[in-house]
């Protein structure tokens, strides 16, 4: 038995037993969706990754097991927090990590995204971190690359690293999350995270209530197994955890609330409305946030109930245990080889 | 092109306007069907032996977007009406003449006019001059026209001249830029989606309008169980309406979609598997009057895309026949019924004479074998593109042979 497997063996007696050894715990080459995971393979990654929660709290941050592979994140949206979290997540595991700002690139130019895919291939990536605006795009690029891709964010599809962070979160917060009642409420029309957090949060047993006008309640949701609501007090009563979404205004095409403020009185999570959840209830967001439309400061900076930050800093660690995971078959690791 | 020389089919099953297909022969000369029936060719006829194979009329399709000859020839489609989503669009009478010119010598291409300048919904295009120059209808192309006082226009003017109005029955107020009917699929793909009623809605303002003003109108895909309700009540109070629909939308529903499948995306969009049930149904009762290619192929650069990147539609011409054939081997319609879709209701709506088996109508005859099995293979079709979102699907009946006004064009 290899040292690392043995290490891994005494730091968790648990953990074996759990999941189907070697590379059966996660049998996947890429990270597209939370959809298709089991829930046994969702909680691999939560369990993967608190080893990193405890080494990014040490002044020396840094694992090799990556090193001398290359990561791209290959970005076509807009973003800071996601790709910045990526970046460090590759970095502390010592991976070569380029950033491609496709934004400004050759994919304004008119080049193909399966083109843009076929590039990258060809620099020989060992993982593809890809966030596109269009749904889907990250399968279709998957489906180009010799390498693992993590979906950073697809259009209005999923984002699964932020729903596996929620849920690594609320399992530190609150010991388990099988049979705690979440609470989403914001723009679930156009939002990934909201679907990614649906599916992974049923699969791991919490009950899911959504909360939304009728023009951001996409339609034919109860099919995932959550609960609508209309009423924000309704559905926060009993509620053990509170997760805010912005309005994504980039994405609306047309009137889809009156007014911001208008969105704050009915949707708006104040100090005030919060108390119709538990008394111990959990205040999450995916950021960035809106401070004062659908959540008040008050409520943001709540101390000991707010997650928010913790959130941030559960991020790096579960991008880590992704990288580490999805690129295990290609370094031949123990158990892992393909 | 000289007048082909006269000959005979004999020894197949004729498929007549009513019946079961029937044991017999048909007899060509100076391009028309001179005969059919229990009949023996003329001395000096050229004589084809059927052996045993459905002698058919040739395919109307009543609506494509691209002017495809392998793909119509495999398909056997001897007549393709033309949509006006053309670049530039066909709203000028040169275009129309130039485009109905196209199919020369071996296809009969009807283009359906331009209802409004560039498509636009707004103005009017010449829709006389157009006539004469050979648009035997008027389309409103690929999108609803939303203005109703044009749309009122449109059809008392179209009807004054006799021509049939093709509406894209979507409400584009609700449609906007969706890609997939709202329900349990897109919200799980996380794609921009419309209510289906978006179509019920739109044929329930067409449909009033043809009403109003006496003039015929087509609507050229109906999907929804909505307004297919919508279209039998009105056909049932007289209105001239008739429907169309493509196969897409009786075979498949919007579980297609999953995967981002682009070649399943459609317009209108695919639907729920109720819709789809209901289009089944009203294809049974005679609510729909065509079923047509909507024969739109397109390459890597409109379909490789992220789903609500690419460019709806699907290279639909060389499947027509056998997925139609399908619902005959089903039980839902019977072959004579296939044959009205197909050919029969698309040559009455563009007034043309052939589309049936009958004396004196243009030679455009089909000799199909109905059971013959073949796979639909994306990689080797005939059409431009291999955009089919039944790729890898075993189907059956073949095209073996095919006349254009009496001269032969397949086999």
């Amino acid at each position: 038995m290899s040292k690392a497997l043995s290490s891994m063996t005494s730091a968790k007696p648990s953990h074996l037993s759990r999941y189907p050894a070697g590379s059966a715990a996660f049998p996947h080459r890429n990270l597209l969706g939370i959809a298709g995971l089991e829930s046994h393979e969702i909680e691999f990654l939560l369990d993967e990754a608190e080893q990193w929660v405890e080494l990014n709290r040490q002044p020396q941050k840094r694992d090799d097991r990556l090193a001398g592979l290359t990561i791209i994140n290959a970005f076509f949206e807009n973003s800071t927090r996601t790709r910045l979290s990526f970046e460090i997540a590759g970095k502390r595991l010592g991976a070569d990590v380029v950033n491609m700002n496709a934004a400004q690139s050759s994919v304004k130019k008119g080049e193909t995204l399966i083109d843009t895919a076929v590039t990258l291939n060809a620099m020989r990536a060992d993982a593809i971190v890809i966030r596109h605006a269009s749904s889907g795009a990250v399968s279709l690029i998957a489906g180009k690359v010799d390498c693992p891709v993590v979906n950073a964010g697809d259009g209005q599809h999923e984002h699964p690293t932020q729903a596996l962070l929620d849920a690594l979160t609320l399992r530190q917060a609150k010991g388990s999350i099988a049979g705690l009642r979440v609470t989403i409420c914001g723009d679930l029309l156009h939002s990934r995270v909201a679907r990614s957090n649906m599916l992974c949060l049923t699969a791991l047993g919490a009950e899911v209530r959504v909360c939304a006008p009728p023009a951001l309640m996409p339609e034919g949701i109860e099919a995932m197994k959550v609960a609508p609501f209309h009423d924000f007090d309704a559905a926060l009563a009993g509620a053990d955890v509170v997760m805010m979404l912005r309005l994504q205004q980039e994405r609306m095409e047309g009137q889809f609330v009156p007014s911001p403020r208008e969105f704050r009185h009915l949707y708006g999570l104040t100090l005030d409305r919060l108390g119709k959840a538990n008394s111990d209830a959990v205040v999450m967001h995916p950021g960035p946030m809106n401070r004062g439309i659908e959540i008040d400061s008050n409520v943001a900076d709540i101390a000991g109930r707010s997650l928010i930050t913790r959130q941030v800093e559960m991020g790096v660690a579960i991008r880590m245990a992704c990288l580490d995971v999805l690129t295990r078959c290609h370094r031949r690791a123990e158990g892992w080889s393909a | 092109m000289s007048t082909p020389a006269p000959f005979t089919i004999r020894n197949g099953l004729l498929v007549l306007a009513e019946g079961a297909p029937r044991k017999g022969a048909l007899r060509v000369s100076g391009g028309r069907i001179a005969a059919l029936g229990n009949i023996q060719p003329d001395e000096g006829d050229t004589v084809v032996d059927a052996k045993g194979a459905l002698i058919a009329p040739g395919l109307v399709d009543f609506g494509t977007f691209a002017i495809d000859k392998p793909a119509f020839h495999f398909g056997g489609i001897t007549r393709a009406a033309l949509m006006p989503d053309q670049s530039p669009a066909l709203d000028h009478p040169a275009r129309v003449r130039f485009a109905a010119q196209s199919g020369k010598p071996d296809l009969w291409v009807h283009p359906l006019g331009a209802a409004t300048r560039a498509l636009e919904g707004k103005e009017l295009a010449e829709l006389a001059l157009m006539r004469e120059a050979g648009a035997l209808a008027v389309a409103t192309g690929r999108h609803w026209i939303a203005d109703s006082g044009t749309m009122l226009r449109l059809l008392r003017y179209a009807g004054m001249l006799g021509m049939v109005v093709v509406s894209h029955a979507e409400d584009g107020g609700l449609s906007g830029n969706a890609v997939a009917t709202a329900g349990e699929m897109a919200t799980r793909l996380g794609l921009p989606s419309a209510p289906a009623e978006a179509e019920a809605l739109a044929a329930a303002r067409d449909i009033a309008i043809a009403e109003l003003s006496g003039a015929r109108l087509h609507l050229r895909q109906v999907t929804t169980a909505s307004a297919l309700a919508l279209v039998r009540a009105a056909k049932a109070r007289g209105v001239a309406v008739t429907a169309g629909v493509t196969p897409a939308h009786f075979m498949l529903s919007d579980l297609a979609i999953g995967d981002f499948r682009t070649f399943a995306r459609m317009s209108p969009p695919l639907r729920c598997e109720a819709d789809r049930q209901a289009v089944l149904a009203a294809l049974a009762d005679g609510t729909i009057d065509v079923i047509a290619s909507g024969h739109d192929p397109r390459g890597p650069e409109d379909k490789r895309l992220p789903f609500v990147d690419a460019e709806p539609g699907m290279a639909g011409a060389e499947t027509l026949l056998a997925l139609t054939l399908n619902l005959v081997r089903d039980g839902v319609i019977d072959m004579a019924r296939a044959f009205a879709l197909l050919a029969a209701n698309p040559a009455r709506l563009l007034g043309v004479d052939a589309g049936s088996l009958e004396a004196g109508l243009q030679a455009d005859i089909a000799l199909i074998d109905p059971d013959r099995p073949w796979i639909v293979n994306s990689d080797k079709m005939a059409a431009s593109a291999g955009n089919t979102p039944f790729d890898r699907q075993p189907v059956q009946g073949r095209v073996t042979a095919l006349w254009k006004g009496g001269a032969r064009i397949v086999g």
